[in-house]
């Protein structure tokens, strides 16, 4: 047979011929973080790398291919959709409901006085109550929530950072009033104070107090709630404030990193508690940079952990994440376009591996999801999990050379950031001067010119806009809401034994003060019926707040 | 004393997603604008001290938690109740078009949601304010 190839032998001369005969299209070829792609990518892109040395079989060392063996041939991704709204009542209704439609994981969404550790009669709550989740002021919020939900039988994920001591005493004592015990109880709490400096802002103590409330969790759990993730170290929101994905990436490890020192420091064995980490990624739009980020993110996380930090379990050593689509990427002009951006994206989180997946409803632009809507975005996720095939192979775009190339690329950024991290003395002392917000701040602002400029396309927005705002139905709450839930708590603090709130709330103080568990303390005040406001008052008398600064 | 138009941003309540406000803030300056950003959690008794304070000719109130019309109108409220109605008072963040008609009888001048882009608010801005040299 004659040799019929006669094409080019490399990338390079391709490039230079074939290629360059032809015009390009006067577009943005970067990526959405604006990273720069070729064209192409093929085996001269791959000489070198080691199959077993870079990815490994799924569930092996480094886990690049994923965390475990059968993935989702074994287990689908947790269908989590985050909820809530209101108050228990409200809430309950729409985990019911999502349950009934086959939601396989409950997420609960709190409202920002109880994020901010406030009652909902604080005078600063005024307006905000049930607003942006569900009201919780004491543990009876909790039952209610949960209410006709059997939690030995259902895993529960809570977005709660500064207060999330008391959020899960509350969720420990809710269980112990359904007669499940502290070690039947499965879920998570997002617990990651750091990038609350960094991105999400929902902060109420310093850094060292909050690293050892942290550590505190750590502990406690470790003893006494084996099945629970005491924290999900998040880039979500560090993306959603304007990061690129490699800064996500970078920012979101060396906050693990730093939890994981925390947890030395405070003289707990590093295989005591690293298994039980968790982490939230963000599922942008570029489909191919998100999976090279998560691939990227598990070959790391192992690496330092068996590496540099010298974990012995093979559990400790292992990235489990939950993956939301990206709120920001999503659109108030022609909000039916969202279902598209967030298809992709939670295409891009199973294509990455995630254990766990949320999508974003439609209407998420304008207010929280109605019912409607919520439904559209659990059916995502099934057509993908039973339509599509994407279950079927594990880690399929391995071996694409341009996902390897992008993977391996991420992973390099990190390690060029952790290092500039390091120089600046860590997490920490890099939040107090302000380098993460700054670098945010400025990709951030980049990106709205590129936007603003038509170098970036939004369909609908700054192309194909068609001027019309038709009227999507949204969730309102309901005014009177607040008045009921203030009347409510009022009631609550009237009927309940003064004597017990007040031990409770001094045994507590005692603890922040004198370096002990805060957790024993906290769950007797829970079951005294003390409020959230009041335990989170009691510990800023002694931790003091933090005051943000106002970088731009 | 400069001619330049004096802007506060301000995010009041709770709400703590800032990109925009930043965003706005910086794009404000780059126009040649001096900018104040006022940072996080701001009560609206803090904002109007912060305004009189700066002597701004505009109040941007950046806000995503849902609670515009119980914040946004206590901050015109208290403006009003000393005195002060030549601050150009904005709203911009998560507000639903149907909330916008109870702003702006309330005293909000115009309100930037989703999409809008810092260009459109610079032109705004220049358009009503007027300069403290003026």
């Amino acid at each position: 047979m004659d040799d019929v190839r006669d094409g080019s032998r490399t990338k390079a001369e391709w490039l230079a011929g074939a290629y360059s005969w032809q015009n390009t299209r006067d577009a943005d070829f970067t990526s959405v973080s604006s990273a720069e792609v070729e064209p192409i990518y093929d085996p001269g892109d791959r000489v070198g790398h080691d199959y077993h040395r870079e990815l490994g079989y799924p569930g092996e060392y480094p886990y690049t291919r994923g965390v475990h063996p059968t993935m989702y041939r074994g287990h689908l991704w947790t269908m989590r959709q985050f909820a809530g709204f209101g108050g228990a009542e409200d809430t309950n209704g729409r985990f019911r409901f999502l349950l009934d439609q086959g939601q396989t994981g409950l997420s609960l969404a709190l409202d920002l006085p109880t994020l901010m550790g406030r009652d909902s009669d604080d005078p600063r709550s005024e307006g905000e109550v049930g607003r942006c989740g569900v009201a919780m002021d004491s543990v009876l919020d909790m039952e209610r929530v949960f209410e006709g939900i059997p939690l030995d039988q259902v895993t529960v994920s809570m977005t709660t950072n500064a207060p999330a001591t008391i959020l899960l005493a509350f969720y420990l004592v809710a269980a112990e009033r359904q007669g499940v015990k502290h070690d039947q109880v499965g879920g998570t709490i997002q617990n990651d104070i750091l990038k609350e400096y960094i991105a999400q802002n929902t902060y109420i103590f310093p850094p060292e107090p909050s690293l050892r409330l942290i550590t505190d969790i750590f502990a406690f759990c470790g003893e006494h709630v084996p099945q629970w993730n005491t924290i999900s170290i998040s880039g979500y929101h560090i993306r959603e404030a304007g990061a690129t994905a490699a800064q996500e990436l970078a920012f979101t490890l060396a906050d693990g990193f730093a939890y994981v020192e925390a947890g030395i420091a405070a003289g707990l064995e590093v295989d005591s508690f690293a298994p039980r980490l968790s982490f939230f990624f963000n599922a942008h739009i570029d489909l191919f940079e998100e999976v090279a980020k998560f691939r990227a993110a598990r070959r790391i996380w192992a690496r330092h952990m068996r590496e540099r930090y010298r974990a012995k379990d093979p559990r400790s050593w292992l990235m489990r994440f939950h993956t939301q689509t990206a709120g920001c990427s999503l659109t108030a002009q022609q909000p039916e376009n969202n279902v598209v951006r967030t298809t992709i994206e939670a295409l891009a989180g199973v294509l990455g591996g995630t254990q766990s997946l949320h999508t974003n409803s439609l209407d998420e632009v304008l207010s929280l999801p109605t019912e409607r809507a919520a439904e559209i975005a659990l059916r995502t996720q099934q057509v993908l999990a039973y339509e599509s095939g994407v279950a079927n192979v594990i880690d399929p775009l391995a071996g694409s050379y341009y996902v390897e190339s992008l993977t391996d690329r991420m992973e390099a950024e990190a390690e060029e950031y952790f290092i500039k991290i390091e120089e600046l003395g860590g997490v920490v002392a890099a939040i107090a001067k302000g380098f993460f917000q700054q670098e945010i701040a400025d990709a951030s602002y980049r990106y709205q010119m590129a936007v603003e400029s038509g170098r970036k396309v939004v369909v609908g927005v700054n192309r194909f806009a068609t001027g019309v705002r038709p009227a999507v139905e949204t969730l309102r709450i309901d005014k009177e809401f607040e008045m009921r839930q203030v009347d409510s708590l009022r009631a609550l603090r009237e009927r309940r034994d003064a004597s017990p709130v007040a031990r409770g709330l001094e045994d507590l103080r005692a603890a922040c003060a004198d370096g002990t568990n805060v957790m024993p303390p906290i769950l007797e005040c829970t079951r005294a019926m003390c409020t959230l406001g009041e335990m989170v008052a009691t510990m800023k008398s002694v931790f003091g707040v933090y005051q943000g600064s106002a970088v731009f | 004393m400069s001619g330049k138009i004096r802007v506060v941003i301000a995010k009041p309540g709770l709400d703590g997603h800032d990109r925009g406000a930043k965003v706005i803030a910086r794009a404000l300056r780059d126009a040649g604008m001096e900018v104040i950003y006022t940072g996080l959690h701001q009560t609206a008794e803090q904002i109007v001290e912060t305004a009189i304070q700066e002597d701004a000719d505009v109040v941007g109130l950046s806000i995503l938690s849902g609670a515009h019309l119980t914040l946004v109108p206590k901050v015109v409220r208290i403006l009003r109740g000393q005195g002060i109605d030549d601050i150009v008072v904005l709203a911009g963040g998560t507000i639903p078009d149907e909330d916008h008609d109870e702003l702006k009888r309330e005293g909000v001048a115009a309100i930037f949601t989703p999409g809008a882009t810092t260009g459109e608010i610079i032109e705004y801005i220049t358009s009503v304010a007027t300069g403290s040299a003026a």
